[in-house]
């Protein structure tokens, strides 16, 4: 009975093997799909340069990523956490009760949020937070008065803009990205078309609830939340002449050849203007290091060093070259990393 | 009710004189009805056809170039003083020069290219020569000169990715208009890169690493290769393989000879016609609670994507296995024990060898299935930059983080660079052909050994 024989020999070595977890010899990381491009452009010159495997880097948005960092320690947990914002308290805490304490955070640099058109679409060269809330929004100001946004064309709150129909592509609330969108650009335009003093009094002086109202974006179709990665909003745009986009810098740099990028207060979004700081819309970007892996995941520690070297995240730097804003203070981070300094520890 | 027998022709009622030769107007109304479903018929399979010819066609269009790539052949003097201070060869010490030391020697390289054959040199800084070539090319140099010390001191002839946009540019994806806002490459890189083609210097040919390499970061898609994913495949299909064929069979045996025919099995039979509708990212959930959080198997494994995959192929397997097993004749059994063999004898001997075309293609449409499959590998963390390392060995093919085909062009069609979606149809050619063949397999199979009775 070879038969019987070869079943069972199967079923001994999946026995065998489902108890063998196997010592794990490279990083794994996993997080924001904005950092996967630098992270991927760091783990391969990281694989050519150190005797060490190349790093594996999974996507799936910062906060997907921070919930498996903070599922435990041990080796079938990630060692580092991407993110496109900065780690929340709520999710220290998770991390702390799954026995995560000792995290270190590093700030990579900047990344600018830019909206962009196609490139043969209305003229949509020049924004200001207000046109973006006052399109988008679910409540706004209209003569003097607080109601749902029911603006079809952006002529009919701006005159100097395209007479189009309104159509914006923005991020799903897993990513980062729409964080950055909401409190960059949905809170500011808020405020400047005076819809954050009418929500402020609508719920009765309550400040933080009338910033929450302003981050509600309209309901009708107009603004499509995006769950995929940029390319899925690049496939939109595409197709709808009319619509914008919001994009990460790189990933417009990319593809300049369909896009056209608007100005935001009538600064021209760049690796210039965001290192500056005259472009509003930017944000820092992160990895989180479980303190408790170095030593134990061979390479954890030199790939965060050279992640953050001169060579890498630096000015002229490959992660420069494909459109990360480089850190002024890089080395202040550098030399934290050095030291292993884990958040919450007096610096 | 006498004269109930009406007369022919007599008040009311009209004369049924039609032959068969001419068509009354009912004949005609069905005959036309007949006519007109031929018609749909036939517009519906024309319709698929449109379909199947036009993916065909766009496949082939935008994924033939992918598997060709641009190479430039650069002379590249390999300094002393920079990569070997020491003087002693020792790769150990000369492997403290990274990829950064190397990068200003293909800076030096273009320039005495562009001064040899007369090419104007249009920028004032020499580094911005280097955005011609891929940045694999610094980290090829470095592996070559690592490999073979002696080099150190000679001018090498190297074959050179050239980088995306270039390569675009000779397949005719990126024009002088489109590079106009391109922060990458400006209009008068292009000028050299037709100079140089006219040299002979700069050509597209085939490119083996596409088949056969490994996965390349975001900043260098001309390098990226489907091979290691390919690996990762095969192993999950190793482990499919190995697990559903006999589970899936013994089931089937079991369920078809010698289970009683009662409620029990009544309901285990629905419910594995259930499960071969269940998602398949629903396997994937399974998966990464069972396989990796439960019994703490490795993420990213092949085997943890094989086992999953394996939960989903199991109820096709069983499926067909038992469809073939009921296609035997009942008197092959009734032969075998009457001649006295035991009822495992005449289901070992006799039913299971007849039936085993029908079971090994049903195994082989399964595993077809199981190798297209991404959804549930999302889940498994099988989707990433995770296909850079070639395993080293059998057991790291099974438990070192790796991807799959289909995994691996989901993640190209993602990525941000326009040369990116070329590999991903290119990749998606390779899949089909893999695909193709299983099937092409599982007919020639179904040919060759299946009996009718």
């Amino acid at each position: 009975m070879s038969f019987i024989k070869l079943t069972a020999s199967t079923l001994a070595i999946a026995a065998v093997s489902a108890t063998a977890a196997a010592a794990r010899d490279q990083v794994q990381v996993a997080g924001s799909s904005t950092v996967l491009p630098y992270a991927s452009i760091v783990a391969e010159a990281f694989g050519e340069n150190f005797d060490f495997p190349t790093p594996v880097v999974e996507s799936g948005g910062s906060s997907s990523g921070l919930k498996r960092f903070c599922e435990g320690v041990g080796e079938n947990t990630i060692d580092v956490a991407n993110a496109s914002r900065a780690i929340k308290s709520s999710e220290v805490e998770t991390c702390a009760a799954n026995g995560v304490t000792d995290i270190i955070q590093v700030r990579i640099g900047y990344d600018g949020i830019v909206f962009a058109s196609q490139l043969n679409g209305p003229e949509y060269t020049a924004f200001e937070p207000a046109d973006i809330y006052n399109a988008l929004a679910a409540k706004v100001v209209k003569d003097g008065e607080l109601v749902d946004n029911t603006y079809a064309k952006w002529t009919e709150f701006n005159a100097d803009l395209p007479d189009a129909e309104i159509l914006g592509f923005i991020p799903g609330t897993k990513h980062g990205t729409r964080e950055v969108f909401e409190e960059k650009v949905l809170v500011a335009g808020c405020e400047a078309t005076g819809a954050l003093e009418a929500l402020t009094a609508a719920n009765g002086g309550d400040k933080k609830a009338a910033e929450k109202a302003c981050m509600e974006v309209r309901t009708d179709g107009k603004s499509v939340d995006i769950d995929g990665d940029y390319t899925e909003t690049l496939a939109r745009i595409d197709s709808n002449a009319n619509a914008i986009g919001v994009f990460g810098l790189a990933f417009y740099e990319n593809n300049t050849d369909k896009l056209k990028v608007a100005t935001m207060s009538g600064v021209e979004p760049s690796t210039e203007t965001i290192a500056s700081g005259d472009y509003p819309v930017s944000r820092p970007l992160y990895f989180y290091i479980k303190k408790a892996h170095i030593g134990v995941i061979p390479g954890l520690k030199e790939y965060a060093e050279f992640f953050v070297s001169d060579d890498m995240a630096g000015p002229d730097g490959p992660l420069s070259a494909y459109g990360l804003v480089s850190d002024p203070e890089l080395a202040d981070t550098q030399s934290m990393v050095e030291e292993e300094k884990t958040m919450g520890s007096s610096s | 009710m006498t004269d109930a027998t009406v007369q022919p022709g007599a008040e009311g009622r009209p004369v049924k004189s039609g032959s068969l030769l001419e068509q009354d107007a009912r004949t005609k109304r069905r005959n036309a009805a007949e006519a007109r479903f031929k018609f749909y018929g036939m517009a519906a399979v024309g319709i698929g056809v449109i379909f199947l010819i036009l993916l065909l066609v766009s496949i082939v269009r935008n994924g033939v170039p992918a598997f060709t790539q641009t190479f430039v052949t650069v002379p590249i003097y390999l300094p002393e003083d920079k990569l070997d201070k020491s003087g002693v060869r020792d790769p150990d010490v000369m492997r403290k020069v990274t990829t950064f030391g190397y990068a200003p020697l293909l800076d030096d390289a273009l320039v005495t290219k562009l001064e040899d054959n007369g090419i104007e040199m249009p920028f004032a800084k020499p580094s911005k020569l280097r955005d011609m070539v891929s940045s694999s090319a610094a980290a090829q140099v470095r592996d070559t000169v690592l490999a073979n010390p002696d080099l150190i001191g000679q001018t090498v002839d190297f074959k050179l990715l050239a980088s995306s946009r270039v390569d675009g540019y000779m397949k005719g994806r990126v024009t002088r208009e489109s590079l106009a806002r391109d922060k990458n490459l400006d209009a008068e890189h292009l000028d050299i890169v037709d100079q140089l083609h006219e040299l002979g210097t700069l050509e597209r040919s085939f490119n083996w690493a596409f088949i056969f390499g490994s996965d390349a970061s975001e900043s260098r898609p001309e390098q990226a290769g489907l091979g290691v994913s390919m690996v990762g495949s095969l192993f999950m299909m190793i482990v499919v393989l190995v697990l559903s064929l006999p589970i899936g069979v013994a089931a089937s045996i079991y369920l078809e000879e010698f289970a009683p025919k009662n409620r029990w099995t009544d309901l285990i039979e629905v419910n594995i016609s259930n499960l071969a509708a269940v998602p398949s990212i629903v396997f994937g959930i399974l998966g990464l609670a069972v396989f990796i959080q439960f019994a703490h198997l490795p993420m990213s494994a092949p085997l943890v994507g094989g086992l999953v995959l394996t939960l989903m192929t199991l109820p096709t397997i069983i499926i067909s296995t038992r469809a073939s097993l009921k296609a035997v004749p009942p008197s092959i059994r009734d032969a075998a024990l009457g001649v006295g063999a035991s009822k495992m004898q005449s289901v070992f001997h006799h039913v299971l060898p007849l039936a085993m075309p029908g079971i090994l293609t049903g195994t082989i449409l399964g595993l077809a299935q199981a190798l297209g499959e991404t959804a549930p590998l999302l889940l498994i963390g099988m989707v990433g930059f995770i296909a850079s390392n070639m395993p080293d060995g059998v057991a790291a093919g099974f438990l070192s983080p790796n991807s799959a085909m289909p995994a691996q062009i989901y993640e190209w069609a993602k990525r941000a660079d326009p040369a990116y979606y070329e590999r991903a149809w290119g990749g998606i050619i390779i899949l089909l052909v893999f695909l193709m063949t299983m099937n092409i397999i599982a007919i020639l199979l179904r040919r060759r050994f299946e009996r009718r009775w």
